[in-house]
């Protein structure tokens, strides 16, 4: 049973790993396991349930962490960690939506997610939705200049039905410097946690705004 | 016909937002006059994201994500080769369908310079997979097909221009149409090329076929027209010259060919002026085609 972000470290271990993109994997950990354990609606069984919040991971990059988890929450079966960018598996460099259950989105290229995540938000409400979008973006993937259109047009949308997780692991190249500060001057509400911290991560997801899109910055220091 | 394309797409558009509670219209601050009222009737899914393409793009798959299907309008190189990308990887590879409407054909914006024209929109997008691309020639074909695309599961561009013809045909997306019979060669004439090709060649014993469709290329009715004439191929296209002759070789390929492709030549055009003033320039006047078709034929 996973139930903290240590477990699912460990459950990473069962593949043969994909050594560049680790770093990026074990950012996340703590994220996704608040995420999955204690934030998001979904059934595994009817993964395309209109009933579900949707998760886009942005980035993309270092998805082992995601697959871990979601194949232990019975999306797929676990032994499918084993074929991890093997020929015969569904699980790649990145996520496909097309080839892995419970995938929303196909990302790798980055600075796709964050805007395809305010489709999805739009969607939603002309649905009459009451779920939510959350979109996990990276540090790096934040020198692109779709996430700052993104960022902008959501803050200007007040897009009330949308979280995004920005991961800080100092991996941006360029210094990203209060990126809560500069999401907030977009009209965001906007924090900055431990992003090693499960419980705070999972107290931060939990308080959206209700008039505007939430920003929680995970501050995972390598 | 009275109306331009630009006005019949947003007459046709607005009535698929009222008719279908699936349609999602995504504008970059090009044409929003045409959705004013929109805007406010629908204002989930219609959405003016202001000056950012590439965000434009991803957001419209978004809302193919949730069932929708995104209608994404702006100047051509500003909704083709900016967001390629996103087309790409959004549209292309993830298995969504859309729609995306252009204006500014090649030098519609003939007095803005380079930046402002698309003559390579046909020729990249040709590059993608499931991408469908379709250049009618007049606005009540721009309708057909926008109509016989729409939600059909695929990406599907459609490039709307200032310059067409003055007769519109029965056109199906997918199709070639055959205008005229001939013996010693068959013209390809794409969209608002037709007319002044079919003067061009008027005193020629050529078939003239009418491309509006050109992803995917109707490979068997080239075929059709090739067995009851010379393979002779002249191709006029409205955009950079030779987007299909990988196409026409494809389809040709058992068949000795010969093939001379008109369009726009690949260079830097700095000049300014109307659609007619870089026609002229160019070599794409009827004039200009009949005497390239004349020498071709002739073995020139």
């Amino acid at each position: 049973m996973v139930t903290n972000h240590e477990q699912l470290a460990a459950l990473m271990n069962l593949t043969d790993g994909d050594k560049k993109h680790d770093p990026s994997a074990y950012s996340t950990t703590a994220v996704l396991s608040a995420l999955y354990n204690h934030i998001l609606h979904y059934d595994p069984a009817n993964p395309k349930s209109e009933d579900r919040d949707r998760f886009i991971m942005s980035k993309g990059h270092g998805p082992l962490a995601l697959y871990a988890i979601m194949a232990h929450k019975g999306f797929f079966p676990a032994s499918e960690l084993t074929q991890f960018l093997q020929w015969d598996g569904i699980l790649g460099g990145h996520p496909d939506r097309n080839r892995i259950p419970g995938v929303e989105a196909s990302t790798g290229s980055l600075g796709h997610g964050f805007p395809m995540a305010i489709g999805v938000a739009l969607g939603l409400k002309a649905k009459k939705s009451n779920r939510r979008v959350y979109v996990l973006i990276g540090d790096g993937e934040s020198n692109e200049g779709s996430v700052w259109e993104a960022a902008l047009l959501a803050g200007d949308l007040a897009l009330a039905n949308l979280t995004a997780i920005l991961i800080d692991n100092r991996s941006s190249t360029r210094h990203l410097g209060d990126v809560a500060a500069k999401f907030r001057l977009f009209g965001w509400q906007a924090e900055a946690v431990n992003g090693r911290s499960e419980p705070a991560l999972v107290q931060a997801l939990a308080t959206s705004a209700a008039d505007r899109p939430s920003l929680v910055v995970a501050e995972a220091l390598p | 016909m009275t109306d331009s394309m630009r006005d019949r797409m947003g007459a046709v558009v607005n009535e698929l937002l009222a008719t279908d509670e699936k349609t999602a219209v995504i504008l970059a601050d090009i044409s929003t006059n045409y959705f004013q009222n929109a805007f406010g009737q629908y204002p989930e899914r219609v959405v003016n994201v202001g000056i950012m393409e590439q965000t434009a793009v991803s957001l419209a798959a978004g809302f193919a994500l949730e069932g929708f299907h995104p209608i994404v309008h702006s100047i051509a190189p500003f909704v083709v080769e900016r967001p390629f990308e996103q087309i790409k990887d959004d549209f292309c590879y993830q298995g969504l369908g859309g729609t995306f409407i252009s204006i500014g054909a090649s030098y519609d914006y003939g007095t803005d310079g380079m930046t402002h024209h698309g003559p390579g929109d046909v020729a990249i997008l040709k590059t993608l997979p499931r991408m469908q691309v379709c250049v009618p020639g007049t606005a009540d074909e721009l309708e057909t097909l926008l109509r016989q695309t729409y939600a059909n599961g695929s990406p599907t561009y459609l490039r709307t221009s200032v310059q067409h013809n003055k007769t519109s045909r029965p056109v199906t997306f997918g199709k070639l149409h055959v205008e005229r019979e001939g013996k010693d060669g068959v013209v390809i004439a794409v969209g608002p090329m037709l007319e002044r090709t079919l003067a061009a060649v008027a005193d020629m014993d050529v078939t003239v076929l009418y491309a509006t469709t050109i992803a995917p290329f109707d490979a068997e009715g080239l075929k059709t027209a090739v067995s009851h004439a010379t393979a002779n191929i002249i191709l006029v296209e409205p955009y950079y010259e030779g987007a299909l002759v990988q196409d026409i070789a494809q389809a040709l390929r058992h068949t000795p060919t010969r093939i001379e492709a008109i369009g726009v030549p690949r260079q830097v055009i700095s000049r300014y002026g109307t659609p007619d003033q870089h026609d002229a320039a160019l070599g794409l006047t009827a004039a200009g085609i009949q005497a390239r078709a004349a020498r071709f034929l002739n073995n020139g």
